[in-house]
């Protein structure tokens, strides 16, 4: 019972969320909008999980000692403080809780978490740098006309390319809407069709891997 | 643990969507393609007419998209059918899933772990779902190897999940005790943030396999990347096609989109899911006859039948 329970509540959600798709009927989608936000509620309690993961490892490195176990006190503690000043009330008057703008928690990610995570972002453009001049090696047929093509594209995409030839912006867009998006699209084709198989593979059971405790 | 070995993946064409002493006329999939296409030369009801479905309790303009998914399923279980008689079903060699073991065991002659990275949706995604019965043969494999394995997660309802295939791969090896549940860490909710950790992971950890199957986005060149410069085999795949690019220039083998769905019917063998496997090729082989044939018709001046696939 410990897996045809999972499976059994399975089918049926996946079915009726198949159905959902082709009844318009206005009660109907009130009852699916909400199981909807069931979906969401159990989804925030998997957040507790979460934190207790990161609290157990990186409490066990601190206790041991173990390596960077200076930096795993600051994460502990960033987090429980994070958490403490998005929850707690205002004192005397004072707005210290919640998590908008004007709020300690919102001066912290406006000011320390945001900037860091656009630092991150902002290194693609060199791994991409990197990453490029890889591709761009000519070694094979295929990476002369990987290389060949890309050229052609970044010169047509800038002015410097209609100043060469009056049609390059045209010829580009027909390299990317034809031979480009016909290749997309039956990569797309595929993985939506392997999609639905996997989709009905878990729904009726047949592949039940990952529920686990085989 | 051999994955598949290349002698059982010969090619037996007698083998194939139908057996080579087959009667097209009597062949159950000719009829319902027979009838198929004629029922397509019938000009579509689908109006996408401005109209207030709110009290209607099937949507009209939907019925292309019901037919297909009623013959697509009925594709499936009809291979699935066939393969529990048990007829042999063929399945190409993917080199990238044939790769997992040859990292791995690189991994081992080294001494360095293995780091098997998820994806960033969460488990109601596909693509994570594939990634997580693929985690489990890697931990199984791992496990036999006597190598760690890093699992680090995005989303917290992964967390249970991927613990329990973790755990149950090194159960199968019959190495329960060597299970590591520190090893299969939530790492932040924020793209960035779990970027940046998993890059920590790889520069500190130098794991000599990264193994990154499931979804990605704007991470997935960060993550590959920083995984070149460490020298470790990478083995990708995402059906996410606008990151494909990234993994097919920095990893040394990518799985493509569909190959990644693929991956549990490649490595398990079993008929039921390779009879799954087979229902979608043959879907595609419908998919792009229609395609062929609209293309023809529509340049004929032809128009009702590429109506019936228009999608609202």
């Amino acid at each position: 019972m410990r897996r045809e329970i999972p499976i059994a509540i399975c089918f049926l959600v996946g079915i009726s969320f198949i159905l959902e798709y082709f009844i318009p009927h206005e009660d109907v989608l009130s009852i699916f909008e909400t199981i909807r936000q069931w979906a969401i509620i159990v989804i925030a309690f998997a957040y507790v999980l979460g934190i207790a993961n990161l609290v157990r490892i990186n409490s066990h490195v601190i206790q041991r000692k173990g390596r960077d176990w200076p930096y795993k006190i600051i994460l502990v503690v960033s987090l429980f403080f994070m958490i403490t000043v998005g929850i707690i009330f205002d004192i005397f008057g004072i707005r210290l809780g919640g998590i908008g703008e004007g709020t300690i928690f919102g001066w912290v990610y406006f000011h320390a978490q945001y900037p860091l995570q656009a630092t991150m972002f902002s290194l693609l453009a060199f791994f991409i740098a990197s990453a490029a001049f890889r591709a761009f090696r000519i070694r094979t047929f295929q990476a002369s006309l990987l290389a060949v093509t890309a050229i052609l594209v970044m010169i047509g995409r800038v002015p410097v390319g209609e100043s060469l030839w009056a049609d390059f912006p045209d010829f580009i867009e027909w390299i990317m809407n034809v031979p480009q998006l016909a290749g997309k699209r039956a990569i797309m084709i595929g993985a939506a069709l392997g999609a639905i198989s996997t989709a009905l593979k878990v729904l009726t059971g047949l592949e039940r891997t990952y529920l686990g405790g085989e | 643990m051999p994955i598949i070995s290349s002698a059982e993946l010969q090619i037996q064409s007698n083998n194939e969507f139908f057996p080579s002493n087959t009667n097209v006329k009597s062949n159950p999939f000719f009829k319902v393609l027979f009838l198929f296409l004629c029922f397509l030369l019938i000009d579509s009801p689908l109006s996408f007419a401005a109209e207030d479905l709110s009290e209607s309790w099937f949507n009209p303009n939907r019925l292309n998209m019901l037919i297909f998914l009623i013959l697509f399923f009925a594709v499936i279980i009809y291979f699935i059918q066939r393969a529990k008689k048990g007829k042999s079903l063929f399945i190409r060699r993917i080199a990238g899933l044939d790769a997992i073991e040859e990292a791995v065991g690189r991994a081992t002659e080294m001494g360095r772990p293995v780091l098997f990275v998820p994806g960033i949706e969460d488990v109601n995604q596909i693509q994570t779902v594939a990634a997580m019965i693929i985690l489990g043969n890697v931990a199984k494999m791992v496990a036999d190897y006597d190598t760690p394995l890093f699992v680090p997660i995005c989303r917290p309802f992964v967390v249970p999940v991927a613990e329990e295939r973790v755990k149950e791969g090194y159960a199968a090896a019959g190495r329960p005790d060597a299970y590591n549940r520190d090893n299969v860490r939530y790492i932040s909710d924020e793209q960035f943030a779990y970027a940046a950790g998993v890059q920590g992971i790889m520069l500190r950890d130098r794991p000599m396999a990264n193994l990154m199957f499931g979804s990605f986005f704007a991470e997935s060149l960060m993550l590959a990347e920083t995984g070149f410069l460490t020298g470790a085999i990478q083995v990708a795949g995402t059906a996410n096609i606008h990151q494909l690019p990234f993994f097919v220039v920095a990893c040394d083998y990518t799985i493509i989109g569909e190959e990644l769905f693929a991956t549990s019917a490649y490595l398990s063998k079993e008929p039921k899911l390779l009879g799954s496997l087979k229902g979608s090729d043959l879907a595609k082989a419908i998919i792009i006859g229609i395609l062929a044939l609209g293309a023809i018709l529509e340049t004929l001046g032809i128009t009702q039948f590429t109506r019936w696939f228009f999608i609202e």
